[in-house]
Protein backbone atom coordinates (compact mmCIF):
# COMPACT_ATOMS: atom_id res chain seq x y z
CA UNK A 1 0.00 0.00 0.00
CA UNK A 2 3.06 2.27 0.46
CA UNK A 3 3.44 4.49 -2.67
CA UNK A 4 6.58 5.25 -4.05
CA UNK A 5 6.78 9.06 -4.14
CA UNK A 6 7.46 11.10 -0.65
CA UNK A 7 6.12 14.35 0.81
CA UNK A 8 9.35 15.25 2.24
CA UNK A 9 10.62 16.87 3.48
CA UNK A 10 8.73 18.85 5.47
CA UNK A 11 10.02 22.11 5.94
CA UNK A 12 9.68 24.61 8.21
CA UNK A 13 10.48 28.46 7.36
CA UNK A 14 10.74 31.13 10.15
CA UNK A 15 7.60 30.06 11.27
CA UNK A 16 5.86 32.30 14.30
CA UNK A 17 2.40 31.47 16.12
CA UNK A 18 1.21 33.93 18.27
CA UNK A 19 -2.09 33.47 19.61
CA UNK A 20 -3.93 37.04 21.23
CA UNK A 21 -0.65 38.66 20.82
CA UNK A 22 1.04 36.14 23.02
CA UNK A 23 3.75 34.19 21.12
CA UNK A 24 3.84 30.48 21.43
CA UNK A 25 6.79 29.64 18.65
CA UNK A 26 9.06 31.80 17.24
CA UNK A 27 11.31 31.60 14.08
CA UNK A 28 11.19 28.03 13.67
CA UNK A 29 12.95 26.91 11.14
CA UNK A 30 13.88 23.18 10.25
CA UNK A 31 13.82 20.55 7.18
CA UNK A 32 12.84 16.80 7.61
CA UNK A 33 13.74 15.19 4.77
CA UNK A 34 15.22 11.76 6.07
CA UNK A 35 13.03 8.74 7.45
CA UNK A 36 14.18 7.71 10.72
CA UNK A 37 12.49 8.80 14.22
CA UNK A 38 12.59 12.65 15.55
CA UNK A 39 12.14 13.39 18.66
CA UNK A 40 11.04 17.05 19.61
CA UNK A 41 12.44 17.62 23.40
CA UNK A 42 11.82 20.43 25.94
CA UNK A 43 10.18 21.23 29.11
CA UNK A 44 6.04 21.84 28.82
CA UNK A 45 5.68 24.59 27.21
CA UNK A 46 8.18 24.78 25.18
CA UNK A 47 5.65 24.61 22.15
CA UNK A 48 6.36 20.51 21.21
CA UNK A 49 2.60 20.29 20.79
CA UNK A 50 2.18 23.24 18.85
CA UNK A 51 5.23 22.46 16.42
CA UNK A 52 3.28 19.66 15.44
CA UNK A 53 -0.02 21.09 15.19
CA UNK A 54 1.50 23.17 12.66
CA UNK A 55 3.31 20.32 10.30
CA UNK A 56 0.05 18.71 10.40
CA UNK A 57 -2.13 21.36 9.59
CA UNK A 58 -4.48 22.14 12.88
CA UNK A 59 -2.35 25.35 13.29
CA UNK A 60 -2.17 28.32 10.51
CA UNK A 61 1.16 30.08 11.19
CA UNK A 62 1.04 33.44 12.26
CA UNK A 63 4.29 34.18 10.36
CA UNK A 64 6.58 32.20 8.22
CA UNK A 65 5.67 29.22 6.06
CA UNK A 66 5.56 25.07 6.38
CA UNK A 67 6.10 23.42 3.07
CA UNK A 68 6.00 20.11 2.22
CA UNK A 69 7.56 18.46 -0.71
CA UNK A 70 4.38 16.75 -1.82
CA UNK A 71 1.23 18.75 -2.52
CA UNK A 72 0.70 20.34 0.99
CA UNK A 73 1.89 16.42 2.58
CA UNK A 74 -0.31 14.77 0.28
CA UNK A 75 -0.06 12.51 -3.08
CA UNK A 76 -2.64 12.06 -5.64
CA UNK A 77 -5.11 13.86 -3.08
CA UNK A 78 -4.16 11.76 -0.40
CA UNK A 79 -2.81 12.76 2.92
CA UNK A 80 0.53 10.50 3.37
CA UNK A 81 0.43 12.25 7.28
CA UNK A 82 -1.50 11.25 10.24
CA UNK A 83 -1.48 12.03 13.95
CA UNK A 84 -2.01 10.55 17.41
CA UNK A 85 -2.68 12.75 20.08
CA UNK A 86 -1.84 12.59 24.06
CA UNK A 87 -5.60 11.49 24.75
CA UNK A 88 -6.67 9.63 22.20
CA UNK A 89 -9.79 10.81 20.88
CA UNK A 90 -11.86 7.81 20.76
CA UNK A 91 -15.43 8.09 18.80
CA UNK A 92 -18.75 6.83 20.33
CA UNK A 93 -18.26 3.34 18.87
CA UNK A 94 -16.63 -0.03 18.86
CA UNK A 95 -12.75 -0.13 18.14
CA UNK A 96 -13.30 -1.85 14.43
CA UNK A 97 -15.62 1.25 13.89
CA UNK A 98 -12.86 3.90 14.84
CA UNK A 99 -10.74 2.17 12.13
CA UNK A 100 -13.18 2.04 9.62
CA UNK A 101 -14.87 6.00 10.23
CA UNK A 102 -11.18 7.24 9.50
CA UNK A 103 -10.64 4.69 6.49
CA UNK A 104 -14.19 5.78 5.49
CA UNK A 105 -12.64 9.75 5.78
CA UNK A 106 -10.01 8.95 3.58
CA UNK A 107 -12.28 7.12 0.96
CA UNK A 108 -11.86 4.10 0.79
CA UNK A 109 -14.69 2.03 -0.22
CA UNK A 110 -16.65 -0.29 2.60
CA UNK A 111 -15.15 -3.72 1.52
CA UNK A 112 -11.64 -1.86 1.26
CA UNK A 113 -11.97 -0.11 5.06
CA UNK A 114 -13.17 -3.23 6.40
CA UNK A 115 -9.78 -5.55 5.27
CA UNK A 116 -7.62 -2.39 6.08
CA UNK A 117 -9.36 -2.09 9.48
CA UNK A 118 -9.43 -5.87 10.34
CA UNK A 119 -5.21 -6.06 9.15
CA UNK A 120 -4.87 -2.72 11.90
CA UNK A 121 -6.55 -4.75 14.66
CA UNK A 122 -4.33 -7.79 14.09
CA UNK A 123 -1.33 -5.64 14.06
CA UNK A 124 -1.25 -4.05 16.63
CA UNK A 125 -2.83 -7.05 18.58
CA UNK A 126 -6.59 -5.54 18.80
CA UNK A 127 -8.36 -8.09 17.07
CA UNK A 128 -10.21 -9.37 20.77
CA UNK A 129 -10.95 -5.85 21.13
CA UNK A 130 -12.83 -5.29 17.91
CA UNK A 131 -16.32 -5.07 18.66
CA UNK A 132 -15.81 -3.30 22.07
CA UNK A 133 -16.99 0.28 22.73
CA UNK A 134 -13.83 2.11 22.22
CA UNK A 135 -14.56 4.68 25.14
CA UNK A 136 -14.35 1.61 27.74
CA UNK A 137 -11.06 0.55 26.60
CA UNK A 138 -7.85 1.13 29.31
CA UNK A 139 -6.00 3.71 28.21
CA UNK A 140 -2.95 1.69 26.44
CA UNK A 141 -5.60 -0.31 24.51
CA UNK A 142 -7.04 3.17 23.83
CA UNK A 143 -3.78 4.58 22.55
CA UNK A 144 -2.76 1.26 20.73
CA UNK A 145 -5.78 1.81 18.98
CA UNK A 146 -5.57 5.08 18.20
CA UNK A 147 -1.56 4.35 16.32
CA UNK A 148 -3.64 1.78 14.70
CA UNK A 149 -5.83 3.67 13.37
CA UNK A 150 -3.51 6.36 12.07
CA UNK A 151 -1.03 3.59 10.88
CA UNK A 152 -4.16 1.92 8.76
CA UNK A 153 -4.24 5.47 7.14
CA UNK A 154 -0.81 4.76 5.70
CA UNK A 155 0.91 8.19 6.65
CA UNK A 156 4.46 8.21 5.36
CA UNK A 157 4.55 10.76 8.35
CA UNK A 158 3.62 10.03 12.14
CA UNK A 159 3.08 12.98 14.62
CA UNK A 160 2.58 11.49 17.48
CA UNK A 161 1.99 13.78 20.28
CA UNK A 162 3.10 12.30 23.97
CA UNK A 163 1.66 9.23 23.22
CA UNK A 164 2.76 7.45 26.53
CA UNK A 165 2.59 10.56 29.10
CA UNK A 166 -0.36 8.79 30.77
CA UNK A 167 0.41 5.25 30.75
CA UNK A 168 2.49 3.00 32.73
CA UNK A 169 5.75 1.57 32.36
CA UNK A 170 4.68 -1.64 31.18
CA UNK A 171 2.19 -0.25 28.86
CA UNK A 172 5.15 2.41 27.72
CA UNK A 173 7.20 -0.16 26.86
CA UNK A 174 4.44 -1.92 24.40
CA UNK A 175 4.10 1.54 22.91
CA UNK A 176 7.59 1.78 22.35
CA UNK A 177 8.28 -1.43 20.53
CA UNK A 178 5.40 -0.60 18.51
CA UNK A 179 6.74 2.75 17.37
CA UNK A 180 10.22 1.05 16.70
CA UNK A 181 8.56 -1.45 14.06
CA UNK A 182 6.67 1.77 12.32
CA UNK A 183 9.95 3.33 12.02
CA UNK A 184 11.05 0.00 10.51
CA UNK A 185 8.87 -0.42 8.08
CA UNK A 186 10.44 3.29 6.84
CA UNK A 187 8.11 5.66 8.21
CA UNK A 188 9.05 8.71 9.27
CA UNK A 189 8.13 9.36 13.25
CA UNK A 190 8.06 12.57 14.71
CA UNK A 191 7.44 12.60 18.29
CA UNK A 192 6.48 15.10 21.01
CA UNK A 193 8.12 14.20 24.81
CA UNK A 194 9.67 15.12 27.93
CA UNK A 195 10.49 11.88 28.56
CA UNK A 196 14.60 11.75 28.58
CA UNK A 197 14.63 7.69 28.41
CA UNK A 198 12.27 7.37 25.52
CA UNK A 199 13.65 10.37 23.65
CA UNK A 200 17.20 8.01 24.40
CA UNK A 201 15.62 4.50 23.41
CA UNK A 202 13.84 5.85 20.15
CA UNK A 203 15.52 9.41 18.64
CA UNK A 204 17.62 9.26 15.61
CA UNK A 205 17.63 12.95 15.88
CA UNK A 206 16.33 15.55 18.26
CA UNK A 207 14.74 19.02 17.93
CA UNK A 208 15.50 20.41 21.59
CA UNK A 209 12.69 23.74 22.37
CA UNK A 210 12.52 25.75 24.78
CA UNK A 211 10.62 28.82 25.39
CA UNK A 212 9.03 28.44 21.96
CA UNK A 213 12.34 28.50 20.16
CA UNK A 214 13.79 25.79 18.34
CA UNK A 215 17.44 25.51 20.78
CA UNK A 216 18.90 22.92 19.45
CA UNK A 217 19.39 20.50 16.17
CA UNK A 218 21.09 17.72 16.61
CA UNK A 219 22.01 13.73 15.92
CA UNK A 220 20.36 12.28 19.27
CA UNK A 221 23.79 10.55 20.28
CA UNK A 222 25.46 13.63 19.74
CA UNK A 223 22.88 15.87 21.47
CA UNK A 224 22.93 13.64 24.46
CA UNK A 225 26.70 12.89 24.83
CA UNK A 226 28.04 16.70 24.45
CA UNK A 227 24.67 19.09 23.87
CA UNK A 228 25.36 23.03 23.08
CA UNK A 229 23.53 24.88 23.96
CA UNK A 230 22.95 25.85 28.25
CA UNK A 231 18.97 25.21 28.16
CA UNK A 232 19.71 21.37 26.94
CA UNK A 233 23.04 20.99 29.21
CA UNK A 234 20.25 22.46 32.30
CA UNK A 235 17.59 20.08 31.19
CA UNK A 236 19.57 17.06 30.54
CA UNK A 237 20.91 17.87 34.46
CA UNK A 238 17.02 17.86 35.46
CA UNK A 239 17.81 21.78 36.13
CA UNK A 240 14.21 23.70 35.52
CA UNK A 241 14.51 25.13 31.76
CA UNK A 242 11.92 27.86 31.11
CA UNK B 1 -66.27 16.39 40.76
CA UNK B 2 -65.69 12.64 42.29
CA UNK B 3 -62.41 10.53 41.30
CA UNK B 4 -64.90 7.58 40.34
CA UNK B 5 -66.30 10.28 37.55
CA UNK B 6 -63.14 10.73 36.46
CA UNK B 7 -62.15 6.93 36.28
CA UNK B 8 -65.48 6.12 35.06
CA UNK B 9 -64.87 8.78 31.91
CA UNK B 10 -61.20 7.29 31.18
CA UNK B 11 -62.42 3.77 31.42
CA UNK B 12 -65.38 4.99 28.92
CA UNK B 13 -62.75 6.54 26.68
CA UNK B 14 -60.30 3.74 26.19
CA UNK B 15 -62.91 0.79 26.04
CA UNK B 16 -64.55 2.72 22.67
CA UNK B 17 -68.04 4.24 24.52
CA UNK B 18 -66.90 7.45 23.54
CA UNK B 19 -67.46 8.61 20.32
CA UNK B 20 -64.71 9.86 18.39
CA UNK B 21 -62.12 9.77 21.46
CA UNK B 22 -59.89 7.62 18.86
CA UNK B 23 -59.68 9.01 15.72
CA UNK B 24 -58.73 11.85 18.27
CA UNK B 25 -55.60 9.98 19.32
CA UNK B 26 -54.75 8.91 16.10
CA UNK B 27 -54.61 12.70 14.94
CA UNK B 28 -53.48 14.10 17.87
CA UNK B 29 -50.22 11.68 17.04
CA UNK B 30 -50.31 11.92 13.42
CA UNK B 31 -49.76 15.57 14.06
CA UNK B 32 -47.52 15.51 17.02
CA UNK B 33 -44.66 12.86 15.28
CA UNK B 34 -45.12 14.63 11.85
CA UNK B 35 -44.52 17.64 13.27
CA UNK B 36 -41.38 16.35 15.67
CA UNK B 37 -39.85 14.05 12.36
CA UNK B 38 -40.13 17.71 10.22
CA UNK B 39 -38.06 19.80 13.11
CA UNK B 40 -35.90 16.79 13.04
CA UNK B 41 -35.37 16.76 9.42
CA UNK B 42 -34.16 20.39 9.33
CA UNK B 43 -33.40 21.28 13.08
CA UNK B 44 -30.68 17.91 13.62
CA UNK B 45 -28.30 19.32 10.28
CA UNK B 46 -29.42 23.01 11.26
CA UNK B 47 -28.09 22.74 14.80
CA UNK B 48 -25.13 20.65 14.40
CA UNK B 49 -24.16 23.64 11.43
CA UNK B 50 -24.46 26.12 13.75
CA UNK B 51 -22.57 24.14 16.08
CA UNK B 52 -19.34 23.89 14.05
CA UNK B 53 -19.24 26.33 11.56
CA UNK B 54 -17.96 29.94 12.01
CA UNK B 55 -19.70 32.58 10.66
CA UNK B 56 -20.79 36.17 10.97
CA UNK B 57 -23.58 36.58 12.91
CA UNK B 58 -23.70 33.09 14.73
CA UNK B 59 -23.69 34.36 18.23
CA UNK B 60 -26.98 36.39 17.22
CA UNK B 61 -28.22 33.46 15.79
CA UNK B 62 -27.75 31.16 18.89
CA UNK B 63 -29.40 33.97 20.98
CA UNK B 64 -32.41 34.52 18.70
CA UNK B 65 -32.72 30.31 18.52
CA UNK B 66 -32.45 30.27 22.29
CA UNK B 67 -35.06 33.24 22.48
CA UNK B 68 -37.82 30.63 19.87
CA UNK B 69 -37.55 28.01 22.06
CA UNK B 70 -39.55 30.25 24.55
CA UNK B 71 -42.50 31.02 21.67
CA UNK B 72 -45.80 31.76 23.24
CA UNK B 73 -47.94 28.76 21.54
CA UNK B 74 -50.55 31.36 20.42
CA UNK B 75 -48.16 33.97 18.81
CA UNK B 76 -46.69 30.68 16.63
CA UNK B 77 -50.32 30.07 15.62
CA UNK B 78 -51.44 33.29 14.90
CA UNK B 79 -48.62 34.17 12.68
CA UNK B 80 -49.17 30.65 10.63
CA UNK B 81 -52.79 31.76 10.73
CA UNK B 82 -51.72 34.63 9.02
CA UNK B 83 -49.64 33.13 6.36
CA UNK B 84 -51.91 30.46 5.69
CA UNK B 85 -55.98 32.56 5.47
CA UNK B 86 -56.80 33.25 2.87
CA UNK B 87 -55.62 36.80 2.06
CA UNK B 88 -52.37 35.33 3.30
CA UNK B 89 -49.01 34.89 0.85
CA UNK B 90 -49.79 30.80 1.48
CA UNK B 91 -53.89 31.09 1.66
CA UNK B 92 -54.42 29.65 -1.78
CA UNK B 93 -53.65 26.37 -0.79
CA UNK B 94 -56.21 25.75 1.03
CA UNK B 95 -54.70 24.53 4.10
CA UNK B 96 -56.47 26.01 6.93
CA UNK B 97 -57.78 24.36 9.31
CA UNK B 98 -57.10 21.37 8.12
CA UNK B 99 -54.24 18.67 10.08
CA UNK B 100 -51.78 19.61 7.03
CA UNK B 101 -51.25 23.44 8.60
CA UNK B 102 -51.04 21.91 12.40
CA UNK B 103 -48.79 20.40 11.57
CA UNK B 104 -46.52 23.33 10.25
CA UNK B 105 -48.00 25.05 13.11
CA UNK B 106 -46.29 22.44 15.65
CA UNK B 107 -43.10 22.20 13.10
CA UNK B 108 -42.64 25.64 14.00
CA UNK B 109 -42.52 25.31 17.57
CA UNK B 110 -40.97 22.53 17.75
CA UNK B 111 -37.86 23.24 15.38
CA UNK B 112 -36.42 25.91 17.48
CA UNK B 113 -36.11 23.40 20.50
CA UNK B 114 -34.80 20.96 18.31
CA UNK B 115 -32.30 23.45 16.82
CA UNK B 116 -31.13 24.73 19.76
CA UNK B 117 -30.40 21.81 22.00
CA UNK B 118 -28.39 19.84 19.07
CA UNK B 119 -26.13 23.13 18.70
CA UNK B 120 -25.55 22.30 22.20
CA UNK B 121 -25.28 18.69 22.70
CA UNK B 122 -23.00 18.73 19.11
CA UNK B 123 -21.22 21.98 20.27
CA UNK B 124 -20.36 19.78 23.24
CA UNK B 125 -19.19 16.79 21.04
CA UNK B 126 -17.19 18.96 18.64
CA UNK B 127 -15.04 20.25 21.55
CA UNK B 128 -13.81 16.71 22.16
CA UNK B 129 -13.54 15.38 18.70
CA UNK B 130 -11.92 18.57 16.38
CA UNK B 131 -8.69 17.84 16.85
CA UNK B 132 -9.08 13.97 15.42
CA UNK B 133 -12.15 15.15 12.72
CA UNK B 134 -9.94 18.08 11.27
CA UNK B 135 -7.02 15.53 11.23
CA UNK B 136 -9.29 13.50 9.21
CA UNK B 137 -10.52 16.66 7.03
CA UNK B 138 -13.70 16.05 8.48
CA UNK B 139 -14.43 20.18 9.49
CA UNK B 140 -17.14 22.30 9.01
CA UNK B 141 -20.18 20.64 7.12
CA UNK B 142 -17.95 17.60 6.58
CA UNK B 143 -17.75 16.81 10.80
CA UNK B 144 -21.85 16.73 10.92
CA UNK B 145 -22.94 13.39 9.98
CA UNK B 146 -20.01 11.87 12.30
CA UNK B 147 -21.21 14.08 15.44
CA UNK B 148 -24.94 13.71 14.01
CA UNK B 149 -24.25 9.53 14.43
CA UNK B 150 -21.83 9.82 17.83
CA UNK B 151 -24.43 12.37 19.74
CA UNK B 152 -27.81 9.92 18.71
CA UNK B 153 -28.44 8.75 21.56
CA UNK B 154 -27.98 12.83 23.21
CA UNK B 155 -30.42 13.81 20.43
CA UNK B 156 -32.93 11.25 21.07
CA UNK B 157 -33.52 12.92 23.85
CA UNK B 158 -33.74 16.42 22.24
CA UNK B 159 -36.35 15.19 20.03
CA UNK B 160 -38.48 13.89 22.98
CA UNK B 161 -38.09 17.13 24.37
CA UNK B 162 -39.65 18.79 20.84
CA UNK B 163 -42.52 15.86 21.17
CA UNK B 164 -43.52 16.75 24.88
CA UNK B 165 -43.40 20.97 23.63
CA UNK B 166 -45.45 19.24 20.55
CA UNK B 167 -48.10 16.77 22.37
CA UNK B 168 -48.38 19.20 24.82
CA UNK B 169 -49.35 22.29 23.04
CA UNK B 170 -53.21 23.71 22.40
CA UNK B 171 -53.10 27.63 21.89
CA UNK B 172 -51.15 27.06 18.26
CA UNK B 173 -53.66 24.13 16.71
CA UNK B 174 -56.70 25.55 18.05
CA UNK B 175 -56.02 29.07 16.36
CA UNK B 176 -55.08 27.14 13.05
CA UNK B 177 -57.37 23.64 13.31
CA UNK B 178 -60.20 25.40 14.90
CA UNK B 179 -60.92 22.26 17.13
CA UNK B 180 -63.65 20.77 14.47
CA UNK B 181 -65.05 17.61 15.56
CA UNK B 182 -64.08 14.68 13.34
CA UNK B 183 -61.37 16.85 11.39
CA UNK B 184 -58.80 18.86 13.46
CA UNK B 185 -59.69 17.81 16.88
CA UNK B 186 -56.80 16.81 19.20
CA UNK B 187 -56.79 15.64 22.46
CA UNK B 188 -55.48 19.15 23.73
CA UNK B 189 -58.13 21.13 21.95
CA UNK B 190 -60.64 18.43 23.26
CA UNK B 191 -59.50 19.23 27.01
CA UNK B 192 -60.06 22.98 26.71
CA UNK B 193 -63.55 21.73 24.57
CA UNK B 194 -64.32 19.53 27.82
CA UNK B 195 -63.37 22.00 30.49
CA UNK B 196 -65.10 24.35 28.99
CA UNK B 197 -68.22 22.98 28.81
CA UNK B 198 -67.75 22.07 32.27
CA UNK B 199 -67.25 17.88 31.68
CA UNK B 200 -64.52 18.63 34.05
CA UNK B 201 -64.52 14.31 34.42
CA UNK B 202 -64.24 13.84 31.06
CA UNK B 203 -61.34 16.99 30.80
CA UNK B 204 -59.28 15.04 33.41
CA UNK B 205 -60.00 11.75 31.81
CA UNK B 206 -58.55 12.60 28.33
CA UNK B 207 -55.15 14.35 30.16
CA UNK B 208 -54.59 11.57 31.94
CA UNK B 209 -54.98 9.55 28.41
CA UNK B 210 -53.20 11.78 27.36
CA UNK B 211 -50.36 11.94 29.47
CA UNK B 212 -50.21 7.95 29.31
CA UNK B 213 -49.22 8.25 26.00
CA UNK B 214 -46.78 10.41 25.96
CA UNK B 215 -45.38 8.27 29.04
CA UNK B 216 -45.41 5.09 26.31
CA UNK B 217 -43.68 7.33 23.83
CA UNK B 218 -40.67 8.44 25.98
CA UNK B 219 -40.44 4.81 27.51
CA UNK B 220 -40.44 2.79 24.12
CA UNK B 221 -37.83 5.90 23.25
CA UNK B 222 -35.46 5.49 27.00
CA UNK B 223 -35.81 1.67 26.44
CA UNK B 224 -34.75 1.51 22.49
CA UNK B 225 -31.89 4.27 23.18
CA UNK B 226 -31.12 1.76 26.19
CA UNK B 227 -30.44 -1.31 23.84
CA UNK B 228 -29.26 0.82 21.28
CA UNK B 229 -26.23 2.29 23.07
CA UNK B 230 -25.46 -0.79 24.35
CA UNK B 231 -24.87 -2.13 20.94
CA UNK B 232 -23.49 0.89 19.35
CA UNK B 233 -20.72 0.95 21.94
CA UNK B 234 -21.86 4.55 23.08
CA UNK B 235 -20.99 5.72 26.44
CA UNK B 236 -22.45 8.13 28.28
CA UNK B 237 -20.66 11.40 29.23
Amino acid sequence: MRAAASILPLAFDRVDLAVDGRRLVADLSFALAAHGTTVLLGPNGAGKSVLLRLAHGLLAPTAGAVRWGGDGGRIAGTKRHAMVFQKPVMLARSARANLTHALAAAGLGWSARRARADAALARFDLGALAERPARLLSGGEQQRLAIARAWALDPEVLFLDEPTSQLDPHVTRVIEEMLRGLAAEGRTLVMATHDLGQARRLADRILFLAAGRLVEDAPAAAFFHEPSSREAVAFLAGDLVV
Amino acid sequence: MEFAAVLTAGWDLVRGATPGFWPIVALSLRVTLTAVGLAALLGLPLGALVAVVRFPGRGAVVVLVNTLMGLPPVVAGLVVYLVFSRSGPLGTLGWLFTPTVMIVAQTVLVLPIVVALTRQVVEDLWREYAEHLRSLDLAGIAAVPTLLWDARFSLATVLLAGFGRASAEVGAVLIVGGNIAGHTRTMTTAIALETSKGDLPLALALGGVLILLTFAVNAVAWTAGRFGARFAAHTPG
